[in-house]
């Protein structure tokens, strides 16, 4: 398709993400939430909708949506209860699932996004809401029979519904690695795509640029990474610009994404649209969250990436440098802590991203376990300050030696290891002498105008000195003494 | 061995040696083979109950027996009770077996009473005449072919055949006293939330109360009493404290009564209902208390909001019960809708499809506000209407039913008629208060006749003293 058509046309796109809330047992029973155990293991007669049983509803969830709705500005609802919506399927052992229609959580709030061209914008969110997750339909290889495994069922969700507010698929990337690294900075989610701890649904529609209302929205379902949600709404605005301009009617249906080929396929036709038949959940009372509880919630709350992202760029750093330090929480509030101890942010910046990261990547650690305290860092970026050492000599004899264990600073380990460097002039010069006495032919080629032989000189004193001159000062004495 | 009408007169002859909680059990087990085509039970516990009897017998022996102890009691079908079937009278719920106590149960077997089976009942607690059941109907021991009531007609004709000493049963809109009136039995629901519903099969899980059917007023505060509270599995329960009320001392206060005006004036009250709520209402006067008509201008709203509401309710409540997981499954089923098809229409009876039909009817898209919601705004006039009347006055008096118990077949082609027996129970459920029918009197066929007292929530201990004071009559 021409790009001219495409042009034409205004992508319309809202998201509908589900988050698995990490809480240890399921929003309504005791059972486990533990991923990867045995097919119905996690299921207790509760889970199963035994007759007779009821749910019970689990603290942690409700503590989990509301922190993730203060995250989002959004407003608390202190009067929420729960719905029940109404449909048959086997992975839905009840019949209905509980949810919340009309006194969802969280109501209203925005998630802010950077978009490419550095700025920012706000994508309002209509609500977050509770709910349990369903059962899994499975269909194993040679087995004619589909067997469900109820695992799954009763885990506790959040659904994230946004305004209509994205009009790119790279928003829409940018929307979902934002909650991503929010529901993680918050430990209410590992926002695991691939495992379908965190899904999305994306509604995408097109309309002629400057019209005034939306077309006919598409519900896009089953991608299982961001970039995939990403590819689901390319092909399917696409798909819509196209239909349209050869004279097709775009309907109102959900379609499946295939990550295979990229493309979406419908799902169901419009006859087979339930009637979900929602009305109050007579089993649950409703939730009341304010005062104390609010506030005990409100204790809890980490700081937040956004929060942090504005604190390190007000040390000047690059929107480079924030943004890799903020993408995790563990590592934004690791660099926060060696600020604690220091004025050189570039320098814990560089430290973060440079030494520690590679040495966490070596041995697939986290930066929780990392057992060279913010401090010690800060200790290091002294010592450099004060070039006593530099940075090479730094990384890699004392930090390793932090690494392992010690409580001697910084200074005392350079000391012992008798690696301070040599800045004094009068020892260094006759040094310089020495060597440019050994190699008059390349003291010739440097006057002529090799500059670069410099750096050989350079490496020649290192040799001397075992690396201990101090670079900065050294430069100069050669390029004295060679010009003199 | 003589006909025992409470727990009292049971521990007094244990304690004296004529009896033992083996013999006690034996008899009405006798009594249960005897009576076999009353059809109140669908399943008995012979070997078990005989032996929980002997160990019990030890324990009162050494002194460490509970408070039911000596207590032989029934459950309706409709109570989980761990490792025993469960089915609701239902076809659906073949061979299920449950795998956990329900908390009323488990506090009844705690205290050492002794379970002795499962009784019949109307089939999901839908019904007033016992005759909706997958086992068949149950028939009432005074006149066999009469209906019990229902929906717990099984429980209330084992108290009243003499084959335990108490049921417990379920009250969703009169389930256990209108049977306890057809009877000649005590039938008691509490108030809405007073005892867990956990291990209740739900019905309508805003109106259902788990019930009491006894000889006696003192067994109902007893069982009450161990049964109520507060329970970590039902949120819904409610965490006031339980009064002892088998402690309770005697009502000494004078009452105010209001009763209905229509139970006297409604030509749909037989005659011989009305004499005696006459007779009562001069009893009451002349021991003092003060009884006054009232008009309940709602009163024909009462049905219509309990039948949209309970079966809305119903209609998701039995969602489950789809052939995957448990129970019944068509063997016919090709495909995924057929399964859930065939196995709902063959598994459930015609009441049961009636109500799940019309519930979601009120349910769906375009009629919601015009049923659901505005049953909803019905139910809290009711409520509010109802507490008002009880702010002026101690207890509501009405006859418990229309009628007394009807011919099998009677009503069977004409729900509405059905329907409409239940109009004075239904208020406590509608407003969640306590309410007891208790017997008083026969009609002229020697039917027995059953008078309702309702009163404030959470008011159990005045409600049975009061009823008691009136039964010593």
């Amino acid at each position: 398709m021409s790009t001219s058509a495409i042009d034409k046309y205004q992508p319309v796109i809202g998201l509908e993400v589900h988050a698995q809330l990490s809480t240890l047992s399921k929003i309504f029973a005791p059972d486990s939430t533990e991923f990867g155990n045995m097919p119905n293991t996690n299921v207790s007669v509760i889970t199963l909708g035994h007759p007779g049983t009821l749910p019970k509803l689990n603290k942690k969830a409700v503590e989990y949506a509301v922190k993730m709705g203060i995250a989002c500005h959004s407003e608390i609802n202190d009067f929420t209860f729960f719905d029940r919506k109404n449909y048959f399927y086997p992975d839905l052992p009840k019949g209905y699932q509980t949810t919340q229609d009309r006194a969802p959580i969280c109501k209203g709030g925005y998630i802010l996004i950077k978009l490419k061209s550095g700025e920012e914008k706000k994508i309002r969110l209509n609500r977050i809401h509770l709910e349990d997750d369903a059962g899994k339909n499975m269909h194993l290889a040679g087995e004619v029979d589909t067997l469900v495994d109820y695992n799954r069922a009763g885990v506790p969700l959040i659904e994230i519904v946004t305004e209509p507010d994205l009009r790119t698929s790279e928003e829409a990337y940018a929307l979902m690695t934002e909650i991503r690294k929010l529901v993680r900075y918050l430990e209410v989610c590992d926002g695991n795509m691939e495992e379908g701890s965190m899904r999305c649904d994306a509604n995408v529609s097109v309309m002629l640029k400057g019209a005034d209302q939306y077309g006919k929205k598409v519900e896009v379902k089953n991608m299982n990474s961001i970039r995939n949600v990403q590819r689901a709404i390319d092909f399917e605005i696409e798909r819509q610009v196209s239909a349209i301009e050869s004279g097709e009617e775009i309907f109102s249906e959900t379609r499946q994404f295939d990550a295979v080929d990229g493309t979406t396929h419908g799902m169901r036709t419009k006859e087979e649209l339930n009637d979900y038949r929602y009305f109050p959940e007579p089993d649950l009372q409703p939730v009341v969250i304010q005062g104390a509880w609010l506030e005990q919630i409100k204790a809890t709350m980490p700081p937040l990436p956004q929060m942090l992202y504005a604190k390190f760029k007000s040390f000047g750093l690059s929107d480079y440098d924030v943004q890799v330090l903020t993408d995790t929480k563990e590592v934004a509030i690791y660099f926060d802590a060696v600020c604690a101890h220091t004025n050189n942010y570039k320098a814990a910046a560089n430290w973060i991203s440079g030494p520690i990261k590679s040495h966490l990547n070596e041995l697939a650690l986290n930066v929780s376990d990392l057992n060279v305290t913010p401090a010690q860092i800060a200790d290091i970026i002294r010592l450099i300050e004060s070039g006593k050492v530099n940075t090479t000599i730094a990384t890699q004899q004392i930090f390793p030696v932090f690494l392992e264990g010690t409580t001697k600073t910084a200074l005392q380990i350079a000391e012992e290891k008798n690696i301070i460097q040599q800045s004094n002039t009068d020892e260094l010069i006759p040094m310089i002498q020495q060597i440019l006495s050994k190699f008059p032919d390349k003291v010739e080629e440097y006057k002529k105008g090799k500059v670069g032989l410099l750096s050989m000189f350079m490496g020649e004193l290192m040799k001397v000195t075992k690396g201990k001159a101090d670079p900065k000062v050294a430069t100069e004495l050669i390029k004295k003494t060679l010009e003199s | 061995m003589k006909r025992y009408n409470t727990l009292r007169e049971v521990r007094s002859d244990i304690a004296s040696g004529a009896i033992s909680c083996v013999t006690l059990t034996q008899y009405y087990l006798d009594n249960i083979e005897r009576k076999k085509h009353l059809n109140a039970y669908v399943e008995v516990y012979a070997n078990e109950a005989l032996a929980q009897a002997a160990i019990v017998d030890e324990k009162i022996k050494a002194g460490t027996a509970g408070k039911l102890a000596g207590m032989v009691v029934g459950l309706k079908d409709v109570l989980c009770h761990k490792g025993h079937g469960v089915q609701a009278s239902s076809k659906i719920l073949s061979g299920f077996i449950s795998q956990f106590n329900g908390t009323a149960v488990q506090r009844l077997i705690d205290e050492d009473a002794i379970i002795i089976g499962r009784q019949n009942c109307d089939e999901f607690a839908m019904g007033s005449s016992n005759e909706n059941s997958a086992f068949g109907p149950v028939l009432n021991e005074i006149d066999p072919t009469r209906v019990p009531g229902g929906s717990s007609g099984g429980t209330a004709v084992a108290v009243q055949a003499d084959t335990c000493l108490v049921s417990l049963g379920s009250d969703t809109g009169g389930s256990v006293r209108q049977p306890a009136a057809f009877c000649g039995i005590v039938g008691f629901k509490p108030t809405y939330s007073r005892i867990s519903r956990y291990g209740l099969l739900a019905y309508a899980s805003s109106f259902d109360s788990i019930g009491i059917i006894a000889r006696s007023i003192e067994d109902t505060a007893l069982v009450l009493e161990v049964i109520a509270g507060s329970d970590d599995n039902d949120s819904t329960v409610s965490t006031t404290v339980v009064p002892e009320y088998s402690k309770s001392t005697p009502y000494t206060k004078k009452a105010s009564v209001c009763y209905l005006k229509e139970a006297l004036e409604s030509p749909g009250v037989a005659d011989d209902i009305k004499e005696v709520m006459r007779k009562q209402i001069a009893s009451l006067q002349a021991k003092g208390h003060t009884v006054e008509p009232v008009a309940f201008p709602l009163l024909d709203y009462i049905l219509p909001t309990y039948y949209i509401l309970t079966t809305a309710e119903a209609s998701s409540n039995l969602s489950r019960y789809d052939g995957v997981k448990y129970g019944y499954r068509s063997s016919n089923a090709t495909d995924l809708l057929s399964l859930y098809t065939k196995t709902r229409s063959e598994g459930f009876g015609k009441e049961v499809k009636k109500r799940i039909m019309l519930g979601t009817f009120v349910l769906s898209a375009g009629f919601y506000d015009a049923y659901y919601t505005k049953a909803q705004k019905i139910r809290r006039l009711i409520k509010e209407t109802t507490e008002g009347l009880l702010q002026q006055y101690d207890f509501v008096l009405t006859p418990t039913t229309t009628t007394t118990a009807f011919k099998i077949g009677d009503h069977s082609g004409d729900p509405i008629s059905m329907y409409l027996a239940d109009i004075f129970t239904v208020q406590a459920n509608i407003c969640g208060i306590p309410a007891i029918s208790f017997p008083k009197g026969t009609d002229a066929n020697g039917l027995p006749i059953g008078l309702q007292l309702m009163t404030r929530a959470f008011e159990e201990e005045s409600l049975l003293t009061f009823t008691q004071s009136l039964l010593d009559d």
